[in-house]
């Protein structure tokens, strides 16, 4: 995408650019890695994931029950 | 040399060292990092309650901290408070305007707010003395459509414009107190992580970028997308964003590493990405497409495990509920009973009501 062509817009662009370029970056492997073991450690509370028994959905209809 | 020609090469040159900058970290890939980890098993989610009500598309909706209720904004020009549980409406609100397209719920659950065409957010106090519920500010600065907006708390919500900037509005007093320019095209999205910190924001100029909301400057850029950035959401533990976009991909972007690890796309999938929610761990990415199917990506292995699909499944709005239990989606059907799903006892609800093409 091209900036505009006028002088105070490029002064913006590059003081922009200058702050985005000065900023830390850790490694792809510890940012990968903590990725994963986020997902991995809060899996079981996920329920969308792994379901919940069928007693604690709040969302499901209680089944009605029949003396006979 | 001009100081146009200057600032031009210093520019370049800028690009050049953050490119290069990125590169140096990237030591690793995420599908290397999890090459051992199986994908994810088949998803399939059930229905299990129907919220009915609404009149026309349903544009918005927004979970409330509580889980259990949500606001819905709908072009039939209400906002409705469901009791997801009981399915009973807890509010319906007359809206001024009815092309609304956004709506959120604070945290506190005091308040709920929406915008749209009209260029203004609107909030309404949900608490007040008397029960009923009236308007109790209306933010206008905006000189474009409100796409989106978010509280930070009772006192403090951010909005995002078709006019290409994000506003920090002071509800109490109603006006601006920060602008986020940068973005070349309009504001589709943005999202807040739990600190309130930041916030991330997705344009039409096909970038993703991270604010700073105290010192409102833009600390990172997302590039990547080849089409207009539509949905924008956190990954749960705040070190990532995903989004969603009319180049019919998803992306993640990892913020500390300052670039995209993966993207979400299959060949089969040619339309838009409208919007995406996370599930409570991360694992599971929800998206909604142009073709109104939603699809449910493994977001470790980039892989599609399941769709929330039936013809006439509709989706134009998805929302995970803070404690990961249920996916609410806002969608337009006629006159069907529900949908089931067969399979494991996972949880997803529906908001349905009248179909009406719309825009």
């Amino acid at each position: 995408m091209s900036s505009n062509s006028n002088l105070p817009s490029m002064r913006r662009l590059v003081e922009q650019l200058r702050l985005e370029a000065s900023v830390e970056r850790i490694k792809v492997s510890q940012a990968a890695a903590e990725l994963q073991q986020y997902c991995l450690l809060n899996a079981t509370k996920d329920a969308l994931l792994v379901g919940v028994p069928t007693g604690s959905n709040p969302f499901r209809e209680p089944r009605s029950c029949s003396l006979l | 040399m001009g100081e146009m020609e200057q600032l031009r090469k210093e520019a370049e040159s800028l690009k050049d060292q953050i490119t290069a900058a990125r590169k140096a970290v990237a030591d690793a890939t995420l599908p290397d990092t999890v090459s051992s980890t199986a994908v994810v098993g088949r998803v399939q989610l059930k229905t299990r309650k129907t919220l009915r009500g609404h009149l026309a598309k349903i544009y918005a909706m927004h979970w409330a901290t509580d889980a259990k209720l949500c606001v819905s904004a709908s072009q039939d020009g209400k906002l409705i408070v469901w009791d997801t549980l009981t399915t009973n409406k807890v509010n319906a609100i007359p809206l001024k305007s009815s092309w609304v397209m956004t709506c959120a719920y604070a945290p506190s659950g005091n308040m709920v707010a929406c915008g749209g065409l009209d260029n203004m957010c609107s909030i309404y106090n949900l608490k007040g003395k008397d029960g009923n519920v009236k308007v109790m500010r209306e933010l206008a600065a905006h000189t474009g459509y409100l796409s989106c907006c978010r509280f930070l708390s009772d006192s403090e919500i951010i909005t995002s414009s078709g006019d290409c900037t994000c506003l920090l509005w002071d509800i109490e007093t109603g006006t601006q107190k920060t602008t986020f320019a940068g973005h070349l095209g309009d504001c589709m999205s943005l999202a807040v992580p739990g600190d309130f910190k930041t916030f991330v924001s997705g344009a039409c100029d096909f970038t993703a970028k991270l604010w700073d909301i105290r010192d409102s400057n833009c600390t990172h850029t997302f590039s990547g997308h080849e089409s207009d950035v539509n949905a924008i959401a956190f990954f749960p533990n705040g070190n990532a964003v995903i989004t969603g976009s009319d180049d019919a991909t998803c992306k993640l972007f990892d913020l500390r590493s300052d670039q995209e690890l993966i993207t979400y796309q299959d060949s089969s999938i040619m339309c838009g990405v409208t919007s995406i929610a996370p599930s409570l761990s991360g694992r599971l990415i929800l998206a909604g497409y142009d073709d109104f199917n939603v699809n449910i990506w493994d977001s470790l292995k980039a892989e599609r495990v399941g769709v929330l699909a039936g013809h006439d499944n509709r989706v134009s709005c998805i929302g995970v509920s803070t404690d990961g239990m249920a996916c609410c989606t806002g969608s337009w059907d006629s006159f069907l009973p529900s949908f089931s799903f067969k399979g494991q006892d996972n949880v997803m609800r529906l908001c349905k009501q009248n179909k009406q093409q719309y825009l």
